[in-house]
């Protein structure tokens, strides 16, 4: 989900990394508050620990391969702040160090997912925790959380490239949120699995996350931070009529595109017959999906826990 | 996938390599802002290329490296630029699209490979950003590879134990190796904070 430079007009760009410098900075003095000073050197190993984890593939149908991406792992077992810092530092590396991900939309990618994926997905899994507790619960949550950030991240990615004039609305949708919906199953399936797994050898760690006294205040500051960003990139395309799409098109997009979508507006219009049905339709599989997840989570959760209770796992700790 | 992205020509010495860190840090931003905000034109995009290709000559970074990563690196413009495509007159915006952010991602990886990673951060930390956000960039630059190369070792250890390839036991593997790789990282985390303190951080 990196968006690369020249998606972005520079509006959506600079609006993007206004909200990202605020999350980073509340992240920072939060973490500074929270964090003793022995676990400093923990953010930096825990960066490098993503990093390294997103280059293990494991295979998925069809010769292709998927990796962690880690945004919501990173939140149950640091803490949303940690966790907002450690991803837009993975974020930071493989953007200067390695050209992966635009410098311009390097304020876009952190908040799409270090801010919405790591700390949306942190909350959503301490809501379903509070709801169902256990072991078991935990492990469900879990699953559902990553499932759910990832597909919200997607989502807002795909408000700021409409935004942006790079492609209408009734495309970016259906496409990021479809892909991402089958993209979040595995990130679910490989985050559920790696948090078991350091359930079974170390649980005290999964306790290091445990809501700290100021915590509410915290995901209240994040919870606004969000809000807001869903309010300046997906909202104007909540109510997605073609003119609005078309008004919000010719407001933000920049001289040359302006025109040509001005002077191509009712064609554009005719091209899109069901501009209501993709988004209509998107919005009903992912109400779909998250059913779907949740059974899926819940049988992962009954596996593994029972499998645990059984005896150790056939392929445990290789190589410790 | 990230495999070649580890290898860089930042320690190369040449005279772009010499020059100081936040001018090619600016000149990089320019060039990235310019061909972002600027209406899209052939001249723009020709002038663009030719100064990074004058600038790639100059730097003496191999040009099939920089090919490699830029081939690398290409499919995730491809990906996103094919969205433009639905849309009336896509084939044109698709072009502008992608051409435009070729370019923007061969300013970053020239970028990338004429100044070392030490620099830009001495750069970020010039720009004031908050020293913990130093600190862990530092950190995790110097530790990616110590845990690129733990996280091999441990898949090789289990690979040379297991003898079947079942496609469960592969996902089942991978998050034994995740969690493993976390668990160490917070023990290693500890000892470098001791070792730290021991050479007066702080």
């Amino acid at each position: 989900m990196h968006i690369p430079d020249g998606f972005l007009d520079a509006r959506t760009a600079a609006t993007a990394a206004a909200l990202s410098i605020g999350g980073l900075g509340l992240a920072v003095r939060r973490a500074r508050v929270q964090l003793p000073a022995r676990k400093v050197p923990l953010m930096g190993l825990a960066a490098a620990f993503v990093f390294a984890g997103q280059m293990l593939n494991f295979p998925v149908a069809g010769g292709t391969s998927g990796h962690l991406v880690g945004g919501v792992l990173c939140g149950v077992l640091l803490g949303p702040s940690a966790a907002v810092l450690v991803i837009s530092c993975v974020l930071i590396v493989q953007c200067l160090a390695f050209g992966d991900g635009g410098v311009l939309a390097l304020g876009a990618n952190i908040f799409n997912m270090a801010i919405v994926s790591a700390v949306g997905g942190y909350a959503i899994y301490r809501g379903l925790h509070r709801i169902f507790p256990g072991e078991r619960g935990r492990l469900l949550a879990v699953a559902v959380a990553s499932w759910a950030a990832t597909v919200a991240a997607a989502v807002v990615c795909a408000g700021q490239l409409a935004l942006s004039g790079t492609a209408p609305w009734s495309v970016t949708l259906p496409a990021m949120a479809w892909v991402h919906m089958l993209i979040g199953v595995g990130e679910a399936i490989i985050t559920t699995l790696v948090v078991a797994s350091i359930a079974r050898s170390r649980p005290e760690l999964l306790d290091a996350a445990r809501p700290a006294p100021s915590r509410g205040a915290e995901l209240l500051l994040f919870g606004g931070l969000i809000a807001l960003g869903l309010a300046l990139f997906v909202a104007p395309f909540a109510s997605a009529l073609p003119d609005g799409l078309d008004h919000a098109a010719t407001l933000l997009g920049f001289a040359a595109r302006e025109r040509h979508v001005l002077a191509k507006a009712p064609l554009a219009e005719y091209h899109l017959p069901g501009v209501q049905s993709p988004a209509l339709a998107t919005a009903l599989a992912g109400g779909i999906g998250t059913v779907l997840m949740f059974a899926i989570a819940w049988a992962m959760a009954r596996l593994l826990v029972r499998a645990e209770r059984n005896g150790p796992q056939p392929t445990e700790a290789p190589g410790a | 996938m990230h495999k070649h992205l580890l290898d860089s020509y930042g320690h190369l010495d040449s005279p772009v390599h010499r020059r100081p860190a936040w001018l090619k840090v600016i000149a990089a931003l320019a060039t990235v802002i310019l061909l972002v905000v600027s209406p899209p034109s052939v001249i723009l995009f020709a002038a663009v290329a030719l100064i990074l290709l004058i600038v790639a000559a100059i730097s003496r970074v191999p040009a099939v490296f920089l090919i490699k990563r830029l081939v690398l690196l290409e499919p995730f413009v491809l990906g996103v630029a094919v969205l433009t495509l639905f849309q009336p007159h896509g084939g044109v915006r698709f072009l502008v699209v992608a051409t435009r952010s070729t370019l923007c991602l061969f300013t970053l990886v020239l970028l990338a490979n004429t100044t070392p990673f030490s620099d830009l951060l001495d750069v970020l930390k010039r720009a004031r950003v908050p020293s913990l956000m130093v600190t862990t960039l530092a950190l995790m630059f110097r530790y990616l590879f110590v845990l690129k190369d733990e996280s091999a070792r441990m898949r090789a250890a289990h690979a040379s134990r297991t003898f079947t390839a079942d496609r469960r036991h592969t996902w089942h593997a991978t998050a034994s190796v995740l969690g493993q790789l976390f668990v160490r990282c917070g023990l290693r985390a500890d000892r470098i904070y001791a070792a730290m303190c021991a050479r007066g951080w702080k």
